[in-house]
């Protein structure tokens, strides 16, 4: 099918096109048998619903945050209040949304079909896995209505553990048992990777989502366990006092942080790599060209994984770390940046004499490629200590962050949503809003972000309600971002909901993508394939889907 | 050799055509009686004042329990390739948090090492 | 160029080369597959759990060097026959569960079920000794909190033959740090315990499933995995022992 216009969206006649009788979602009626199920499509679309749900509950938080700071004055909310809204904010925006979010939901649906496998390989720890997630949120959300949680995301000692007489028991319980659902989810990517890839899909092969999915599961497996000792022993110290962060018995509340950032650091990769698969298969389907240096991304994927494990430190610069490891840990963060910096010069040459078209995955994907650069940049700067030492604890590492999980990896989650929407639920939604979105929230974005790192150069500290008279210009423009950036949110759950029944049949390939997972209906079958199937030709092969396109129309009656 | 009439360059599902090793009541036996003499031998060593070399010496005979306690009773002596990396992963990481966080501790110029 | 071939024919030879298990998921391609799977799976539990007892294990390092004389002191309060007994205890349980996957995998299920037993039986004694170990620490006020007592350890008792004191006196302030030892005492052989208590469950859940043969016809995965989960413990153990026991046991 040759592309006539300036688009590659290819649907099936719509007059005749019909969602396929059997798939995943018709298999089974039935609320109980979605609640039981073992088929990891279905159970993605249920993550999919609890994240987004928890998505906009951290918004609205978000959104309290930024009214609060209209003002110089702390004039909306009592001090403490605000401490439990960015609190809040980050704890639900980091533990149930960002940590699950690709690879709970699209991973989940995507890796098996992506290597040729029936399922995950071990189906009902899948299952448990979301209710894990459900059970800590729930924790989360009881803490938040008995009155909040207000040590920041961070839990920092003494301050969790002797000053405050908030809710974090629960809320570190919460983030405990989220912890388990994303080791479990970690440990089944690795085993089903591993073990279970179809007849001739080697390693080289594998599509680079699946190669991000697995360096990010390395990550949750080995990472995310230390933090569950450190939140027991948070736990411990506020209940029975073993004294372990505390000073006055002998403890140290640095040893927390140490603990506490072993995973946090991890953490953010965990975040961002899933992400970057995404933006490997947008990028290379959107350009009409194979990713440029495959070898390369793919080890970089699995260079951040491990990389990510030696830096931590940067995040305690200024806590009371000594100098000599300060210099250590800053020089490591240095390279953890290279191999990040490779993947978007990948990304870059992938575009050079492609075929570039600019449908909504590949406009978020535009959107990842800037806003990543510029907060993994920033980022850079932070890693040095004597800018550090000006820098952080202030505005612009808010900035900083938020350009890599909202700019970076927020972006590239609505790339895969729009670009694997048609294949997860078989029908297109509406281009000319989703379009709008895209732009609505990029624009959104930059007016909320760009002035904080100005904030935050000019001494505005974070996690401060007030503020000195001089600021409020900057942050009057980041919360009128913050309500664009709201809209852009907005209108996607609108226009999905609305796909749901009147979207076009989307058929199976409607991006002329290559990868195993569009040569199956879409929504697919709850056994992924009639067949298992043979793979010989490489990842992101145009030629070999020409010639197989090509085959099944000449041979089509 | 089983036969495979499916193409499987991948080697998934018979990998590294590992033919499954019953390891015998007899090695974990002699695994068995090493185990209890290295407990005697380290308590004994406990008792006698060698030093800085005492905490050495009960590390290095626990890691030696350990390590053919997972050899042995854990198979992974006979197992593939993969599951020996995964174990050795672990320890790695773990030898990770130790170490980079005793290089912040070692050195504090105010510390109480 | 269709390379997505159909490989129905040759599943189907495939299979008749042997009998497969009513275990069989089928979504693996071969009973082989999904074993390994099942181990791969296991292990990567089992690294959690290595980093989970890592946080500890740090913390205890590092306590143990900041205040080395403490820790000696509170050390030499644990007794040295309960703990070496218990080590051995838990050395020997680990060998039956080891015969214990042998059994299921040669299918002698009465001998399966007897190890299992006895696996379970030595478990048991080890959690019993504990709680007497534990009992003990209660009774000599050595539990951290309010009631902790550290008059002990500033006056150690004198050996009646030499008239020494039996341990170096600490001052008051190092003596307020046993408490360091204790709490980290507690907090690992505690969550070791807990994970003893999760095994012996489990444990008498693969007994019964055991008696009725459900791991004596080939389907060995359950009993070979949880024997990795009670190896592991048991090398957690392994370590616990000098770590805490035997700091410094030399004569004064």
């Amino acid at each position: 099918m040759s592309t006539t216009s300036s688009t590659i969206l290819n649907l099936p006649d719509q007059k005749t096109a019909t969602i396929p009788k059997m798939n995943y979602i018709t298999k089974e009626d039935g609320l109980w048998s979605w609640l039981t199920t073992g088929d990891h499509k279905r159970i993605a679309m249920l993550y999919l619903i609890s994240i987004t749900f928890f998505f906009f509950i951290g918004g609205i938080f978000a959104g309290l945050i930024r009214l609060e700071l209209l003002t110089p004055q702390a004039d909306l909310v009592a001090s403490d209040t605000y401490n439990k809204l960015f609190s809040m904010h980050g704890i639900v925006m980091v533990f149930l949304f960002l940590v699950p979010s690709v690879p709970a939901t699209i991973g989940n649906f995507l890796i098996p079909i992506m290597i040729g496998a029936k399922d995950l390989a071990f189906p009902k720890i899948n299952l448990l896995s979301w209710y894990l997630y459900v059970f800590g949120a729930i924790f989360i959300l009881a803490a938040m209505i008995w009155g909040g949680v207000d040590t920041g995301w961070t839990f920092t000692t003494p301050l969790s553990t002797h000053y405050l007489n908030t809710n974090v028991v629960p809320a570190a319980l919460g983030v405990f048992i989220a912890g388990f659902s994303s080791i479990f989810t970690g440990l089944n990517f690795i085993v089903t990777i591993h073990r279970m890839r179809a007849p001739g899909m080697t390693w080289f092969k594998m599509p680079l989502f699946v190669w991000s999915n697995y360096a990010a599961s390395i990550l949750m497996v080995l990472g995310t366990p230390v933090l569950a000792i450190t939140l027991t022993l948070v736990a411990l110290e506020r209940t029975i006092h073993i004294g372990v962060f505390d000073p006055t018995l002998g403890g140290d509340p640095l040893l927390f942080q140490h603990l506490f950032w072993f995973y946090s650091h991890p953490a953010v990769y965990i975040m961002i790599l899933p992400g970057m698969g995404v933006i490997s298969e947008v990028m290379s389907t959107f350009s009409r060209k194979r990713v440029f240096g495959y070898t390369a991304v793919a080890f970089s994927s699995v260079a951040i994984a491990v990389f990510g494990f030696f830096v931590w430190a940067h995040h305690m610069f200024i806590m009371g770390v000594s100098n000599y490891s300060a210099l250590v840990f800053s020089l490591l963060t240095m390279l953890v940046a290279v191999p990040s910096a490779i993947k978007v010069f990948n990304w870059a040459f992938t575009m050079q004499k492609g075929s570039i078209t600019f449908e909504t995955p590949m406009l978020y994907s535009f959107a990842f490629i800037g806003l990543f650069t510029i907060g993994g940049l920033t980022g850079v700067f932070l890693g040095s200590l004597g800018m550090d030492i000006h820098l952080t604890e202030t505005y612009f590492i808010v900035a900083h962050f938020h350009y890599v999980m909202v700019g970076g990896m927020l972006m590239a989650f609505m790339a895969g949503i729009h670009f694997w929407w048609p294949k997860l639920v078989g029908r297109m939604y509406p281009e000319s809003l989703s379009k709008l979105a895209a732009v609505t929230s990029f624009i959104g974005f930059n007016l909320t972000f760009m002035p904080q790192f100005i904030l935050g150069y000019l001494g505005m500290p974070r996690r401060y309600h007030s503020y000195p008279a001089e600021y409020q210009v900057l942050n009057v423009l980041s919360t009128a971002g913050a309500t664009v950036l709201g809209v852009g949110f907005v209108l996607p759950l609108i226009y999905f909901a609305w796909s749901l029944k009147y979207g076009e049949i989307a058929g199976n390939n409607p991006w002329q993508a290559t990868g195993l997972e569009w040569q199956i209906q879409s929504p697919p079958l709850t056994e992924n394939f009639t067949e298992t199937p043979i793979v010989t030709q490489e990842a992101y092969d145009y030629e070999w889907l020409a010639n197989k396109t090509q085959h099944e129309v000449t041979t089509v009656g | 050799m089983n036969e495979h009439q499916h193409h499987d360059p991948g080697n998934i599902t018979n990998p590294e055509h590992a033919e499954h090793h019953i390891v015998t009541p007899k090695t974990y036996g002699i695994v068995f009686i090493t185990l209890l003499t290295f407990t005697g031998i380290t308590v004994w060593a406990a008792f006698v004042n060698l030093g800085i070399l005492n905490p050495m010496i009960a590390l290095a005979i626990a890691c030696t329990k350990a390590v053919i306690v997972i050899l042995f009773f854990m198979h992974v002596f006979f197992q593939s390739k993969l599951i020996k990396m995964t174990v050795a992963a672990g320890f790695f990481t773990f030898l990770i948090l130790v170490t980079m966080t005793l290089s912040d501790y070692i050195s504090r110029a105010w510390g109480l090492w | 160029m269709d390379n997505v071939t159909v490989a129905t024919e040759t599943h189907a030879a495939h299979e008749e080369h042997h009998v497969s298990l009513p275990q069989h998921r089928h979504h693996f391609e071969t009973p082989e597959q999904q074993r390994e799977a099942g181990t791969f799976g296991m292990w990567l539990f089992l690294l959690t759990e290595i980093m989970f007892f890592g946080g500890l294990f740090f913390a205890y390092l590092l306590y143990r060097n900041w205040y080395n004389p403490a820790f000696v002191a509170a050390s030499n309060q644990l007794n040295i026959p309960l703990g070496t007994t218990n080590t051995a205890v838990l050395i020997t349980s680990g060998f039956f569960m080891a015969l214990a996957v042998w059994a299921a995998e040669v299918r002698k299920k009465t001998f399966l079920v007897a190890t299992l037993l006895l696996a379970t039986i030595f478990g048991l004694v080890f959690l019993g000794v504990k709680y007497f170990e534990y009992k003990e620490k209660w009774e000599k006020h050595h539990i951290p909190g309010a009631s902790f007592d550290i008059s002990e350890f500033v006056n150690p008792p004198r050996d009646a033959k030499t008239g020494k004191p039996v341990e170096e006196p600490l001052s008051p302030d190092m003596a307020q740090k046993t408490q360091v030892f204790f709490s980290l005492y507690f907090a690992m052989t505690g969550m070791h315990a807990l994970h003893m208590i999760i095994g012996v469950g489990l444990l008498l859940w693969l007994i019964p499933r055991a008696q009725r043969g459900d791991f004596t016809a080939g389907y060995v995965a359950p009993i070979e995995n949880f024997a990795l989960y009670w190896h592991f413990v048991d090398i957690v153990w392994i370590f616990l022992f000098p770590l805490l026991y035997l700091i410094n046991r030399h004569p004064v």
